[in-house]
Protein backbone atom coordinates (compact mmCIF):
# COMPACT_ATOMS: atom_id res chain seq x y z
CA UNK A 1 0.00 0.00 0.00
CA UNK A 2 1.16 3.43 -0.50
CA UNK A 3 2.17 5.47 2.19
CA UNK A 4 -0.86 7.60 1.44
CA UNK A 5 -3.23 5.04 3.00
CA UNK A 6 -1.51 5.68 6.26
CA UNK A 7 -2.54 9.17 6.57
CA UNK A 8 -6.35 8.49 6.96
CA UNK A 9 -8.10 10.06 9.79
CA UNK A 10 -11.83 9.37 8.97
CA UNK A 11 -13.25 6.89 6.40
CA UNK A 12 -17.33 6.71 5.79
CA UNK A 13 -19.49 3.94 7.13
CA UNK A 14 -16.32 2.89 9.01
CA UNK A 15 -16.78 2.16 12.81
CA UNK A 16 -13.61 1.13 13.67
CA UNK A 17 -10.38 3.98 13.80
CA UNK A 18 -8.27 4.71 10.95
CA UNK A 19 -4.99 3.89 10.88
CA UNK A 20 -3.23 7.05 12.72
CA UNK A 21 0.56 6.27 13.07
CA UNK A 22 1.55 9.10 10.28
CA UNK A 23 0.95 12.61 11.20
CA UNK A 24 1.00 15.37 8.44
CA UNK A 25 0.48 18.74 8.70
CA UNK A 26 -3.36 20.12 8.82
CA UNK A 27 -3.19 22.17 5.04
CA UNK A 28 -5.50 24.79 4.19
CA UNK A 29 -6.33 26.90 0.61
CA UNK A 30 -7.28 30.36 1.29
CA UNK A 31 -9.11 32.01 -1.09
CA UNK A 32 -8.55 36.03 -0.69
CA UNK A 33 -12.04 36.99 -2.24
CA UNK A 34 -10.89 40.82 -2.17
CA UNK A 35 -7.61 40.20 -4.75
CA UNK A 36 -9.70 37.78 -7.18
CA UNK A 37 -10.10 39.30 -10.49
CA UNK A 38 -12.38 36.67 -12.02
CA UNK A 39 -10.16 35.56 -14.83
CA UNK A 40 -10.52 31.83 -13.96
CA UNK A 41 -7.48 30.45 -14.86
CA UNK A 42 -7.71 28.37 -11.86
CA UNK A 43 -11.03 26.73 -12.99
CA UNK A 44 -8.61 26.00 -16.41
CA UNK A 45 -6.08 25.12 -14.32
CA UNK A 46 -8.30 22.61 -12.62
CA UNK A 47 -9.42 21.23 -15.34
CA UNK A 48 -5.89 20.40 -17.03
CA UNK A 49 -4.83 18.84 -13.72
CA UNK A 50 -7.30 16.52 -13.04
CA UNK A 51 -8.29 15.95 -17.04
CA UNK A 52 -12.09 16.60 -16.32
CA UNK A 53 -13.63 18.43 -19.75
CA UNK A 54 -17.12 20.10 -19.56
CA UNK A 55 -19.78 20.57 -21.90
CA UNK A 56 -19.63 23.73 -23.03
CA UNK A 57 -22.74 25.90 -22.21
CA UNK A 58 -24.37 28.61 -23.30
CA UNK A 59 -24.19 32.29 -22.23
CA UNK A 60 -27.01 32.65 -19.45
CA UNK A 61 -26.21 36.58 -18.81
CA UNK A 62 -23.64 36.52 -16.27
CA UNK A 63 -19.76 35.79 -16.25
CA UNK A 64 -20.83 32.39 -14.57
CA UNK A 65 -19.36 30.03 -16.67
CA UNK A 66 -20.36 27.00 -16.24
CA UNK A 67 -23.29 28.29 -14.22
CA UNK A 68 -22.87 25.81 -11.74
CA UNK A 69 -20.26 22.83 -10.36
CA UNK A 70 -20.71 19.84 -12.17
CA UNK A 71 -19.41 16.16 -11.86
CA UNK A 72 -16.45 18.14 -14.59
CA UNK A 73 -16.41 21.16 -13.16
CA UNK A 74 -14.78 20.99 -9.47
CA UNK A 75 -14.67 24.69 -9.07
CA UNK A 76 -16.57 27.49 -10.25
CA UNK A 77 -16.32 31.55 -10.10
CA UNK A 78 -19.42 32.80 -8.72
CA UNK A 79 -19.59 36.70 -9.55
CA UNK A 80 -22.19 38.93 -7.29
CA UNK A 81 -22.96 42.51 -8.26
CA UNK A 82 -24.22 43.97 -5.13
CA UNK A 83 -24.24 47.83 -4.07
CA UNK A 84 -22.42 48.63 -0.90
CA UNK A 85 -22.40 52.29 0.47
CA UNK A 86 -23.30 53.59 -2.75
CA UNK A 87 -20.59 52.15 -5.06
CA UNK A 88 -20.94 48.78 -6.99
CA UNK A 89 -19.00 46.20 -5.98
CA UNK A 90 -18.37 43.07 -7.80
CA UNK A 91 -17.55 40.15 -5.17
CA UNK A 92 -16.61 37.52 -6.66
CA UNK A 93 -16.49 33.89 -5.44
CA UNK A 94 -14.42 30.71 -6.56
CA UNK A 95 -16.83 27.79 -4.71
CA UNK A 96 -15.93 24.23 -4.21
CA UNK A 97 -15.75 21.64 -1.83
CA UNK A 98 -14.67 23.30 1.60
CA UNK A 99 -12.72 20.07 2.87
CA UNK A 100 -14.63 20.69 6.56
CA UNK A 101 -13.18 19.58 9.26
CA UNK A 102 -16.62 17.65 10.58
CA UNK A 103 -17.35 16.52 6.55
CA UNK A 104 -21.71 16.20 6.25
CA UNK A 105 -20.51 13.92 3.14
CA UNK A 106 -18.70 11.53 4.51
CA UNK A 107 -21.02 11.29 7.90
CA UNK A 108 -24.12 10.68 5.31
CA UNK A 109 -22.17 8.40 3.44
CA UNK A 110 -23.42 4.41 3.38
CA UNK A 111 -20.39 3.20 1.66
CA UNK A 112 -17.14 1.99 3.02
CA UNK A 113 -14.25 3.90 1.84
CA UNK A 114 -16.23 6.03 -0.82
CA UNK A 115 -15.16 9.11 1.20
CA UNK A 116 -12.18 9.95 2.79
CA UNK A 117 -10.60 12.33 5.34
CA UNK A 118 -7.11 12.59 5.30
CA UNK A 119 -4.84 13.97 8.73
CA UNK A 120 -3.80 17.31 6.36
CA UNK A 121 -7.54 17.71 6.27
CA UNK A 122 -8.61 16.82 2.85
CA UNK A 123 -11.49 15.11 2.68
CA UNK A 124 -11.46 13.08 -0.86
CA UNK A 125 -13.91 11.04 -2.77
CA UNK A 126 -12.97 7.69 -3.67
CA UNK A 127 -14.70 6.92 -6.64
CA UNK A 128 -14.54 3.46 -7.13
CA UNK A 129 -16.20 2.76 -3.83
CA UNK A 130 -19.18 5.07 -4.37
CA UNK A 131 -22.48 3.68 -4.86
CA UNK A 132 -24.23 6.32 -6.48
CA UNK A 133 -27.06 6.85 -4.13
CA UNK A 134 -26.46 10.96 -3.25
CA UNK A 135 -26.41 10.95 0.38
CA UNK A 136 -23.13 13.12 0.08
CA UNK A 137 -25.28 15.21 -1.52
CA UNK A 138 -27.83 15.48 0.96
CA UNK A 139 -25.33 15.08 3.90
CA UNK A 140 -23.01 18.52 2.13
CA UNK A 141 -23.98 22.00 4.02
CA UNK A 142 -22.41 23.48 1.19
CA UNK A 143 -24.29 22.08 -1.90
CA UNK A 144 -20.99 21.07 -3.56
CA UNK A 145 -20.90 17.09 -4.47
CA UNK A 146 -22.60 16.57 -8.03
CA UNK A 147 -23.93 13.02 -9.42
CA UNK A 148 -22.40 12.17 -12.92
CA UNK A 149 -25.42 11.35 -14.98
CA UNK A 150 -23.13 9.54 -17.08
CA UNK A 151 -21.59 6.74 -14.07
CA UNK A 152 -23.53 7.81 -11.29
CA UNK A 153 -20.41 8.69 -9.50
CA UNK A 154 -20.45 11.93 -6.75
CA UNK A 155 -17.42 14.46 -8.20
CA UNK A 156 -16.21 17.15 -5.98
CA UNK A 157 -12.96 19.14 -5.92
CA UNK A 158 -9.93 17.06 -4.23
CA UNK A 159 -8.16 19.84 -3.18
CA UNK A 160 -5.02 18.52 -5.78
CA UNK A 161 -4.81 15.48 -2.83
CA UNK A 162 -2.12 14.07 -5.41
CA UNK A 163 -0.20 17.21 -5.81
CA UNK A 164 -0.41 18.15 -2.04
CA UNK A 165 0.45 14.23 -1.53
CA UNK A 166 3.92 14.88 -2.98
CA UNK A 167 3.86 18.55 -1.78
CA UNK A 168 3.24 20.61 -4.44
CA UNK A 169 0.41 22.88 -4.25
CA UNK A 170 -3.31 22.88 -5.04
CA UNK A 171 -3.41 23.55 -9.38
CA UNK A 172 -5.41 26.26 -8.57
CA UNK A 173 -3.60 27.48 -5.92
CA UNK A 174 -0.23 27.22 -8.34
CA UNK A 175 -1.67 29.17 -11.23
CA UNK A 176 -3.59 32.17 -9.92
CA UNK A 177 -2.39 35.21 -11.15
CA UNK A 178 -2.98 37.31 -8.33
CA UNK A 179 -2.13 35.25 -5.13
CA UNK A 180 -5.83 35.42 -4.39
CA UNK A 181 -5.89 31.51 -3.95
CA UNK A 182 -2.78 30.38 -1.23
CA UNK A 183 -1.90 27.33 -0.12
CA UNK A 184 0.18 26.25 3.02
CA UNK A 185 -0.41 24.93 6.67
CA UNK A 186 -3.62 26.17 8.55
CA UNK A 187 -1.69 28.14 10.73
CA UNK A 188 0.14 29.85 8.25
CA UNK A 189 -2.85 30.54 5.85
CA UNK A 190 -4.27 31.89 9.23
CA UNK A 191 -1.86 34.03 9.84
CA UNK A 192 -1.73 35.24 5.98
CA UNK A 193 -5.38 35.98 6.34
CA UNK A 194 -4.79 38.17 9.12
CA UNK A 195 -2.89 40.56 7.54
CA UNK A 196 -4.92 40.60 4.30
CA UNK A 197 -7.71 41.42 6.88
CA UNK A 198 -5.65 44.11 8.74
CA UNK A 199 -5.21 45.79 5.27
CA UNK A 200 -8.88 45.70 4.30
CA UNK A 201 -9.73 47.37 7.47
CA UNK A 202 -6.96 50.18 6.87
CA UNK A 203 -8.79 50.83 3.67
CA UNK A 204 -12.71 51.03 5.39
CA UNK A 205 -13.43 47.76 5.18
CA UNK A 206 -14.35 47.24 8.48
CA UNK A 207 -15.87 44.20 8.59
CA UNK A 208 -13.15 42.34 6.87
CA UNK A 209 -12.11 38.70 8.09
CA UNK A 210 -12.12 34.77 7.65
CA UNK A 211 -14.83 32.28 6.84
CA UNK A 212 -13.51 29.67 8.67
CA UNK A 213 -16.98 28.29 9.50
CA UNK A 214 -17.06 26.65 12.97
CA UNK A 215 -20.25 25.05 12.39
CA UNK A 216 -18.86 21.97 10.85
CA UNK A 217 -15.23 22.60 12.91
CA UNK A 218 -13.58 24.66 10.49
CA UNK A 219 -12.54 24.16 6.66
CA UNK A 220 -9.50 23.62 4.95
CA UNK A 221 -10.70 25.93 2.30
CA UNK A 222 -11.17 28.96 4.22
CA UNK A 223 -11.68 33.00 2.51
CA UNK A 224 -10.67 36.67 3.21
CA UNK A 225 -14.51 38.26 2.61
CA UNK A 226 -14.29 42.18 2.76
CA UNK A 227 -17.55 41.83 3.99
CA UNK A 228 -17.33 38.85 6.60
CA UNK A 229 -19.98 40.10 8.56
CA UNK A 230 -22.70 38.89 5.34
CA UNK A 231 -21.51 35.83 3.92
CA UNK A 232 -24.92 35.46 2.31
CA UNK A 233 -23.76 38.59 -0.20
CA UNK A 234 -21.06 36.17 -2.01
CA UNK A 235 -23.58 34.30 -3.73
CA UNK A 236 -25.11 32.66 -0.68
CA UNK A 237 -22.31 31.60 1.06
CA UNK A 238 -23.74 30.26 4.40
CA UNK A 239 -23.62 32.39 7.28
CA UNK A 240 -23.67 29.85 9.74
CA UNK A 241 -23.28 26.11 7.90
CA UNK A 242 -23.75 22.72 9.88
CA UNK A 243 -24.46 19.41 9.27
CA UNK A 244 -28.42 19.34 9.01
CA UNK A 245 -30.33 18.07 12.35
CA UNK A 246 -32.07 16.13 10.28
CA UNK A 247 -29.08 13.74 8.63
CA UNK A 248 -27.25 14.05 12.26
CA UNK A 249 -30.39 12.63 13.53
CA UNK A 250 -30.31 9.82 10.72
CA UNK A 251 -26.90 8.55 11.12
CA UNK A 252 -26.05 10.08 14.50
CA UNK A 253 -28.66 8.47 16.98
CA UNK A 254 -30.93 6.44 14.83
CA UNK A 255 -28.70 4.14 14.55
CA UNK A 256 -28.17 2.53 17.30
CA UNK A 257 -31.46 3.35 18.53
CA UNK A 258 -33.02 1.47 15.43
CA UNK A 259 -30.53 -1.14 16.00
CA UNK A 260 -30.90 -1.84 19.70
CA UNK A 261 -35.06 -2.18 19.08
CA UNK A 262 -34.94 -4.27 16.19
CA UNK A 263 -32.46 -6.38 18.38
CA UNK A 264 -34.26 -6.10 21.59
CA UNK A 265 -37.78 -7.23 19.58
CA UNK A 266 -35.74 -10.23 17.89
CA UNK A 267 -34.21 -11.70 21.06
CA UNK A 268 -38.07 -10.63 22.86
CA UNK A 269 -39.78 -13.32 20.33
CA UNK A 270 -37.27 -15.88 21.09
CA UNK A 271 -37.06 -15.58 24.81
CA UNK A 272 -40.91 -15.69 24.43
CA UNK A 273 -41.07 -18.48 23.01
CA UNK A 274 -38.50 -20.46 25.00
CA UNK A 275 -40.03 -19.28 28.43
CA UNK A 276 -43.58 -19.57 27.97
CA UNK A 277 -43.48 -21.84 24.81
CA UNK A 278 -46.03 -21.96 21.60
CA UNK A 279 -49.78 -20.77 21.60
CA UNK A 280 -51.32 -24.39 20.91
CA UNK A 281 -54.72 -25.19 20.06
CA UNK A 282 -56.22 -26.73 23.31
CA UNK A 283 -56.90 -29.88 23.42
CA UNK A 284 -60.48 -29.81 24.54
CA UNK A 285 -61.38 -28.11 20.90
CA UNK A 286 -59.34 -30.93 19.17
CA UNK A 287 -61.50 -33.93 20.87
CA UNK A 288 -64.27 -31.84 20.16
CA UNK A 289 -64.06 -31.66 16.36
CA UNK A 290 -62.79 -35.08 16.77
CA UNK A 291 -66.32 -35.41 18.14
CA UNK A 292 -68.07 -33.32 15.55
CA UNK A 293 -66.27 -34.96 12.51
CA UNK A 294 -66.66 -38.46 13.18
CA UNK A 295 -70.63 -37.70 14.08
CA UNK A 296 -70.55 -36.35 10.56
CA UNK A 297 -69.17 -40.07 9.36
CA UNK A 298 -71.70 -41.53 11.18
CA UNK A 299 -74.52 -39.69 9.54
CA UNK A 300 -73.39 -40.12 6.67
CA UNK A 301 -73.33 -43.84 6.94
CA UNK A 302 -76.79 -43.47 8.08
CA UNK A 303 -77.86 -41.55 5.39
CA UNK A 304 -75.80 -44.31 2.90
CA UNK A 305 -77.90 -47.10 4.27
CA UNK B 1 -49.99 -32.34 8.23
CA UNK B 2 -52.80 -33.88 6.95
CA UNK B 3 -55.24 -31.70 5.04
CA UNK B 4 -58.77 -32.25 6.14
CA UNK B 5 -62.03 -31.72 4.29
CA UNK B 6 -63.46 -30.17 7.32
CA UNK B 7 -60.49 -27.53 7.40
CA UNK B 8 -61.89 -24.50 6.97
CA UNK B 9 -60.47 -22.19 3.95
CA UNK B 10 -58.58 -18.68 5.11
CA UNK B 11 -57.30 -17.30 2.04
CA UNK B 12 -57.41 -18.18 -1.30
CA UNK B 13 -54.21 -18.72 -3.90
CA UNK B 14 -54.60 -15.68 -5.35
CA UNK B 15 -54.41 -13.47 -2.22
CA UNK B 16 -51.69 -16.07 -0.63
CA UNK B 17 -49.94 -15.59 -3.88
CA UNK B 18 -50.30 -11.45 -3.35
CA UNK B 19 -49.21 -11.90 0.34
CA UNK B 20 -45.68 -13.69 -0.56
CA UNK B 21 -44.73 -11.51 -3.41
CA UNK B 22 -45.06 -8.69 -0.81
CA UNK B 23 -43.40 -10.81 1.84
CA UNK B 24 -40.43 -11.30 -1.01
CA UNK B 25 -40.52 -7.80 -1.73
CA UNK B 26 -39.97 -6.39 1.77
CA UNK B 27 -37.14 -9.32 2.59
CA UNK B 28 -35.07 -7.88 -0.20
CA UNK B 29 -35.74 -4.10 0.68
CA UNK B 30 -35.12 -4.74 4.87
CA UNK B 31 -31.70 -6.77 3.93
CA UNK B 32 -30.29 -4.07 0.95
CA UNK B 33 -32.27 -0.78 2.59
CA UNK B 34 -30.28 -1.91 6.30
CA UNK B 35 -26.91 -2.05 4.61
CA UNK B 36 -27.05 1.64 3.56
CA UNK B 37 -28.73 2.54 7.10
CA UNK B 38 -25.61 0.94 9.10
CA UNK B 39 -21.98 -0.19 8.58
CA UNK B 40 -22.66 -3.27 10.36
CA UNK B 41 -25.18 -4.94 7.47
CA UNK B 42 -23.22 -2.81 4.53
CA UNK B 43 -21.61 -6.71 3.52
CA UNK B 44 -25.31 -7.43 2.94
CA UNK B 45 -25.06 -5.64 -0.58
CA UNK B 46 -23.00 -8.74 -1.36
CA UNK B 47 -26.64 -10.36 -1.90
CA UNK B 48 -27.91 -7.72 -4.51
CA UNK B 49 -24.17 -7.73 -6.38
CA UNK B 50 -22.34 -5.35 -5.07
CA UNK B 51 -23.32 -1.63 -3.64
CA UNK B 52 -24.46 -0.15 -6.83
CA UNK B 53 -26.24 -2.98 -7.54
CA UNK B 54 -28.13 -3.05 -4.00
CA UNK B 55 -28.67 0.84 -5.11
CA UNK B 56 -29.97 0.27 -8.02
CA UNK B 57 -32.50 -2.65 -7.37
CA UNK B 58 -34.02 -0.98 -4.23
CA UNK B 59 -35.98 1.73 -5.51
CA UNK B 60 -37.48 -0.67 -8.34
CA UNK B 61 -38.27 -3.42 -5.38
CA UNK B 62 -39.77 -1.05 -3.98
CA UNK B 63 -42.17 -0.63 -6.67
CA UNK B 64 -43.01 -3.94 -7.13
CA UNK B 65 -43.79 -3.57 -3.44
CA UNK B 66 -45.91 -0.80 -2.96
CA UNK B 67 -48.33 -1.39 -6.04
CA UNK B 68 -48.98 -5.25 -4.38
CA UNK B 69 -49.20 -3.92 -0.84
CA UNK B 70 -51.95 -1.58 -2.11
CA UNK B 71 -53.78 -4.94 -3.53
CA UNK B 72 -53.38 -6.38 -0.17
CA UNK B 73 -54.98 -2.94 1.45
CA UNK B 74 -57.93 -2.82 -0.92
CA UNK B 75 -58.50 -6.63 -0.50
CA UNK B 76 -58.49 -6.35 3.53
CA UNK B 77 -58.71 -2.89 4.64
CA UNK B 78 -62.67 -4.01 5.16
CA UNK B 79 -61.87 -6.59 7.51
CA UNK B 80 -59.53 -4.53 9.53
CA UNK B 81 -61.75 -1.85 10.85
CA UNK B 82 -61.36 -1.54 14.84
CA UNK B 83 -64.64 -2.47 16.69
CA UNK B 84 -65.20 -2.10 20.56
CA UNK B 85 -64.45 -5.35 20.81
CA UNK B 86 -60.76 -5.36 19.31
CA UNK B 87 -59.95 -2.45 21.88
CA UNK B 88 -60.88 -4.64 24.71
CA UNK B 89 -58.87 -7.74 22.99
CA UNK B 90 -55.75 -4.82 22.47
CA UNK B 91 -56.40 -4.32 26.37
CA UNK B 92 -55.94 -7.48 27.41
CA UNK B 93 -53.27 -8.84 25.18
CA UNK B 94 -50.88 -9.02 28.23
CA UNK B 95 -52.88 -12.16 29.70
CA UNK B 96 -52.33 -14.01 26.52
CA UNK B 97 -48.78 -13.49 26.18
CA UNK B 98 -48.43 -14.30 29.43
CA UNK B 99 -50.13 -17.78 28.34
CA UNK B 100 -53.55 -16.99 29.37
CA UNK B 101 -56.34 -16.74 26.42
CA UNK B 102 -59.51 -17.75 28.58
CA UNK B 103 -60.59 -14.18 28.95
CA UNK B 104 -59.93 -12.76 25.51
CA UNK B 105 -62.90 -11.45 24.03
CA UNK B 106 -64.58 -12.98 20.89
CA UNK B 107 -62.76 -12.27 17.45
CA UNK B 108 -63.99 -12.16 14.24
CA UNK B 109 -61.40 -13.05 11.17
CA UNK B 110 -58.74 -10.87 12.62
CA UNK B 111 -58.23 -9.68 16.32
CA UNK B 112 -57.29 -6.77 17.39
CA UNK B 113 -53.44 -6.72 17.21
CA UNK B 114 -54.18 -8.05 13.61
CA UNK B 115 -55.79 -5.26 13.22
CA UNK B 116 -53.70 -2.42 14.59
CA UNK B 117 -50.63 -4.73 13.11
CA UNK B 118 -52.50 -3.90 9.67
CA UNK B 119 -52.93 -0.35 10.03
CA UNK B 120 -49.67 0.05 11.07
CA UNK B 121 -48.10 -1.01 8.24
CA UNK B 122 -49.75 0.95 6.20
CA UNK B 123 -48.74 3.93 7.85
CA UNK B 124 -45.34 2.80 7.25
CA UNK B 125 -45.58 1.87 3.53
CA UNK B 126 -47.32 5.37 3.44
CA UNK B 127 -44.28 6.86 4.47
CA UNK B 128 -41.81 4.84 3.19
CA UNK B 129 -43.25 4.93 -0.44
CA UNK B 130 -43.50 8.47 -0.26
CA UNK B 131 -39.91 9.29 1.36
CA UNK B 132 -38.46 6.70 -1.30
CA UNK B 133 -39.87 8.68 -4.33
CA UNK B 134 -37.93 11.79 -3.05
CA UNK B 135 -34.70 10.13 -2.33
CA UNK B 136 -34.89 8.32 -5.74
CA UNK B 137 -32.40 10.36 -7.47
CA UNK B 138 -32.10 8.42 -10.66
CA UNK B 139 -35.85 9.78 -11.75
CA UNK B 140 -36.45 12.77 -9.40
CA UNK B 141 -34.81 15.34 -8.01
CA UNK B 142 -36.12 17.17 -4.91
CA UNK B 143 -34.91 20.08 -2.96
CA UNK B 144 -32.45 18.93 -0.33
CA UNK B 145 -34.53 20.13 2.38
CA UNK B 146 -36.51 17.88 1.19
CA UNK B 147 -34.43 14.66 0.86
CA UNK B 148 -33.48 15.43 4.08
CA UNK B 149 -36.54 14.78 5.81
CA UNK B 150 -37.12 11.87 3.72
CA UNK B 151 -34.44 9.87 4.69
CA UNK B 152 -35.43 10.28 8.09
CA UNK B 153 -38.95 9.45 7.42
CA UNK B 154 -37.63 6.72 5.50
CA UNK B 155 -35.15 5.29 7.90
CA UNK B 156 -37.41 5.68 11.08
CA UNK B 157 -40.35 4.33 9.17
CA UNK B 158 -38.51 1.36 7.79
CA UNK B 159 -37.11 0.32 11.29
CA UNK B 160 -40.73 0.32 12.82
CA UNK B 161 -41.97 -1.58 9.85
CA UNK B 162 -39.10 -4.20 10.14
CA UNK B 163 -39.98 -4.48 14.19
CA UNK B 164 -43.91 -4.88 13.25
CA UNK B 165 -42.76 -7.44 10.68
CA UNK B 166 -41.18 -9.14 13.41
CA UNK B 167 -43.95 -9.54 15.53
CA UNK B 168 -45.79 -10.56 12.89
CA UNK B 169 -43.80 -12.98 12.10
CA UNK B 170 -43.19 -14.46 15.58
CA UNK B 171 -46.81 -14.18 16.19
CA UNK B 172 -47.71 -16.71 13.18
CA UNK B 173 -44.44 -19.09 14.63
CA UNK B 174 -46.03 -18.67 18.47
CA UNK B 175 -49.56 -19.50 17.18
CA UNK B 176 -49.18 -22.94 16.07
CA UNK B 177 -51.62 -24.45 13.01
CA UNK B 178 -51.20 -20.47 11.56
CA UNK B 179 -48.56 -20.63 8.83
CA UNK B 180 -50.36 -23.10 6.98
CA UNK B 181 -53.32 -20.70 6.20
CA UNK B 182 -50.37 -18.46 4.21
CA UNK B 183 -48.97 -21.57 2.52
CA UNK B 184 -52.06 -23.71 0.96
CA UNK B 185 -54.99 -21.38 2.47
CA UNK B 186 -56.47 -23.82 5.50
CA UNK B 187 -56.89 -23.93 8.81
CA UNK B 188 -58.48 -26.69 11.04
CA UNK B 189 -61.89 -25.99 12.88
CA UNK B 190 -60.45 -25.74 15.99
CA UNK B 191 -57.85 -23.39 15.29
CA UNK B 192 -60.61 -21.62 13.71
CA UNK B 193 -62.62 -21.62 17.13
CA UNK B 194 -59.64 -21.24 19.58
CA UNK B 195 -58.95 -17.98 17.86
CA UNK B 196 -61.32 -16.61 15.50
CA UNK B 197 -64.56 -17.63 17.28
CA UNK B 198 -67.02 -15.39 15.36
CA UNK B 199 -65.40 -16.42 12.15
CA UNK B 200 -66.01 -19.69 12.47
CA UNK B 201 -69.20 -19.41 13.25
CA UNK B 202 -69.65 -17.68 9.89
CA UNK B 203 -67.92 -20.22 8.44
CA UNK B 204 -69.30 -23.18 9.63
CA UNK B 205 -72.93 -21.94 11.16
CA UNK B 206 -71.62 -23.50 14.24
CA UNK B 207 -73.40 -21.60 17.33
CA UNK B 208 -71.11 -22.19 20.05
Amino acid sequence: MALQSLDIQRRSATTTPAPQARETTEIAKLIDVSACIGCKACQAACMEWNDVRDEVGNCTGVYDNPVDLTENSWTVMRFAEVEENGKLEWLIRKDGCMHCEDPGCLKACPSPGAIIQYSNGIVDFHQENCIGCGYCVTGCPFNVPRISKKDNKAYKCTLCSDRVAVGQAPACAKVCPTGAIQFGSKADMKDYADKRITDLKSRGYQQAGLYDPQGVGGTHVMYVLHHADRPQLYNNLPADPSISPTVALWKGVAKPLAMAALGLTALGSLFHYVMKGPNEVSKELEDEMERQAEAETEGERENAR
Amino acid sequence: MIRNPRDLQRYTASERANHWVVGICFILLALSGLAFFHPAFFPLVNLFGGGTWARILHPYIGVVMALFFLVMVVRFASLNTMAERDWEWVKRVGEMVNGDDHNMPVQGKYNGGQKLLFWGLVLSMLLITLSGVVMWRSWFSFSVGMVRTAVVVHAAAAAFMIGLIFVHVYAAIWTRGTIRAMLYGTVTRAWAKQHHRDWYRSMTGDKN
